[in-house]
């Protein structure tokens, strides 16, 4: 036990002498979790689009008006003719252009229908789709509101409730995104880094010809880095609190087991990690290429799984941050129990055992 | 058994694949002899080395070290001798006091033991300025005599050195052979791998090793006389030719 006291004491050494290490482990969850918070949204606000008006009627200004005084558009620039369309998109300030036909108005009298064309700059696809979502919708209120006093014979009316994140606020989904890629990240890479740099320095050999052995060796090295994870699971928990207002629904001791077991599952992979890299480099590019990449990708928290392609769902289900987003998500936004989250605390924790095996198996006892 | 043999190696043998690297090596090193390993790079030295401080198992023979056995009892070996690398394997961002304090608790030492052991290898190296410095920032001489010193901070029966004066300048590598004899003198054998033939001359007995094979063993006087030559390096010039 003291030797083994000894040995966390010289890894904290190691941690906090090196800035990288402080920077990845304090620095960077904070950063990522206001970046994401603050300035990643998906949410569409004060966007720049111009109006073609063929018709200037009483019915269009209406319309116009209605759409300058939502707060997700602001119209830039008014345009006469079609052709000026296509300049005014290669500008690249205007994302959207309506345009309303001619008689607008009248037609929508006599013909009981008229048309406005929406079109949008889709080089970035999910903008485009988003803002045509909110005219269609800014669209359809105004219809609503013209017909108020007419019945049809049947109506549907769809009314979508946004459970459990009623605001649609993008931080919901961030944040447990967030905490997984930066657990994933110090638990990982920075354990696999700091077992390589010691095979590197040669502290490894000094090491494994003590009476140490080569499990209190990795035990050593790695419990600081559970320390430290489990802080920064607890930061990332309070910031989203206090600063964003997402709640916990759930219970926070099971959060923080879930955790714990994700913690200890990406330690595994980093120890692996460590047996089949050579030097520090290597073993941050498998990191980053290995790890990081699918995590960030793959996992369902930026791109949802159930839209990819066949193989890439497949693939994603062995992302242990796939699991681990599904609980934190569940735990909490939904408030559920382990009853319902049993299913994927199970494959952490088997995936942190055939990865610990793995390692076990891979980690050379005797050096060659 | 003689309690004076303190490593004992009978048909050492490691094979990786097809390739032997040690081929039934046969050795003997008495208690406080400092026996020196020679050989060409790649001629096994580090190899047979890595047998005898418990890092890699034989492929087959006898050895024993501080009297216990390579195949079941490297614990019992660990603890009982030290071991310094080419790297002076320190921890760069450790201090001086933190190293020291480091290596004495991974070899379980008091402590009170490890103070002690602390302030006499300071004193001993004269390292009293730079005792709270970071290692980084010692030269390589004294990086070299620290590591040393940390090797035999536990008292062991032998000491392993594996090129221990690699990259040092011929003042410095003087200073340590010093070091070296001191140990010892003080009943520590002695273990030491290098290619410096210069320094052979300094051991009691050196072994030479070719190919995996130990060629020549003896005192380095009995050597030059056997090869009719006037330096260790000229015994280990003609030895390598005869193999050719």
């Amino acid at each position: 036990m003291k030797r083994f006291i000894g040995f966390v004491r010289k890894e904290f050494y190691h941690i906090f002498r090196d800035k990288r290490s402080l920077f990845i482990l304090f620095g960077m969850p904070i950063a990522q979790i206001l970046l994401f918070g603050f300035a990643i949204t998906n949410e569409i606000n004060n966007v720049d689009i111009a109006i073609l008006d063929l018709s200037k009627d009483a019915t269009t200004k209406e319309i116009i008006h209605k759409i300058a005084a939502s707060n997700h558009f602001s119209i830039v620039d008014i345009i006469e003719q079609e052709s000026s369309i296509e300049s005014i998109f290669k500008k690249g300030k205007v994302k959207a252009v309506l345009q309303f036909e001619n008689n607008f108005g009248s037609n929508l009298i006599k013909e009981k229908q008229a048309t406005v064309q929406v079109l949008t700059d889709a080089t970035d696809p999910n903008m485009a789709s988003t803002i045509s979502n909110y005219i269609t919708a800014i669209l359809q209120n105004y219809q609503k509101e013209v017909n108020e006093n007419v019945t049809f014979n049947y109506q549907i009316i769809p009314q979508s409730r946004m459970v459990y994140n009623a605001e649609l606020k993008s931080v919901y989904m961030f944040v447990p995104g967030v905490m997984t890629v930066i657990l994933m990240l110090v638990s990982a890479m920075m354990t696999s880094i700091s077992i390589t740099r010691e095979k590197e320095q040669g502290t490894m050999e000094i090491l494994l010809v003590s009476p140490l052995k080569p499990f209190q060796v990795i035990v050593g090295k790695v419990f600081p880095y559970i320390f430290l994870s489990i802080i920064n699971a607890l930061v990332i928990v309070l910031l989203s609190i206090f600063v964003f207002n997402v709640p916990v629904k759930g219970s926070l001791f099971l959060l923080g087991f879930e955790s714990v077991l994700f913690i200890i599952t990406s330690l595994a992979l980093g120890i692996l990690i460590s047996t089949i890299s050579a030097t520090q480099q290597t073993a941050m590019m498998i990191s980053l290429m290995g790890l990081m990449l699918p995590t960030i990708l793959l996992s369902g928290f930026i791109f949802p799984i159930g839209s990819m392609p066949l193989p890439l769902q497949v693939i994603s289900n062995i992302i242990p941050a796939k699991w681990f987003i599904i609980i934190v998500k569940g735990i909490m936004l939904k408030g559920i129990g382990l009853g319902f989250v049993l299913k994927e605390t199970l494959i952490l924790l088997l995936m942190a055992l055939v990865f610990m095996g793995l390692s076990v198996k891979k980690y050379k006892i005797r050096l060659e | 058994m003689n309690n004076n043999k303190v490593i004992e190696v009978s048909g050492l043998t490691k094979m990786f694949g097809d390739f032997t690297a040690v081929n039934a090596i046969s050795f003997e090193v008495e208690k406080g002899e400092i026996f020196g390993f020679l050989g060409a790079n790649g001629a096994g030295k580090t190899t047979a080395m890595k047998m005898l401080i418990g890092i890699s198992a034989p492929t087959s023979g006898q050895a024993k070290v501080a009297g216990f056995d390579v195949y079941k009892e490297t614990e019992s070996i660990k603890k009982n001798i030290g071991y310094m690398s080419q790297k002076f394997a320190l921890y760069d961002d450790l201090t001086v006091k933190e190293n020291i304090t480091f290596f004495g608790g991974i070899y379980g030492l008091s402590k009170k033991r490890i103070a002690e052991k602390r302030d006499e290898l300071i004193e001993e190296l004269g390292l009293q300025e730079v005792a709270n410095s970071l290692v980084a920032s010692l030269p390589l001489g004294w990086k070299q005599k620290l590591s040393f010193s940390v090797s035999l901070i536990h008292d062991p029966k032998i000491v392993f050195l594996d090129e221990p004066t690699g990259g040092v300048d011929p003042i410095t590598r003087r200073q340590f052979w010093e070091m070296i004899y001191k140990a010892a003198h003080n009943g520590t054998t002695i273990f030491v791998t290098t290619h410096y033939m210069d320094e052979a001359e300094y051991c009691d007995r050196v072994s030479i090793m070719v190919e995996g094979k130990i060629e020549a063993l003896d005192t380095p006087k009995k050597l030059k006389e056997q090869f009719k030559v006037a330096s260790m390096n000229d015994v280990f010039l003609k030895l390598a030719r005869n193999i050719e």
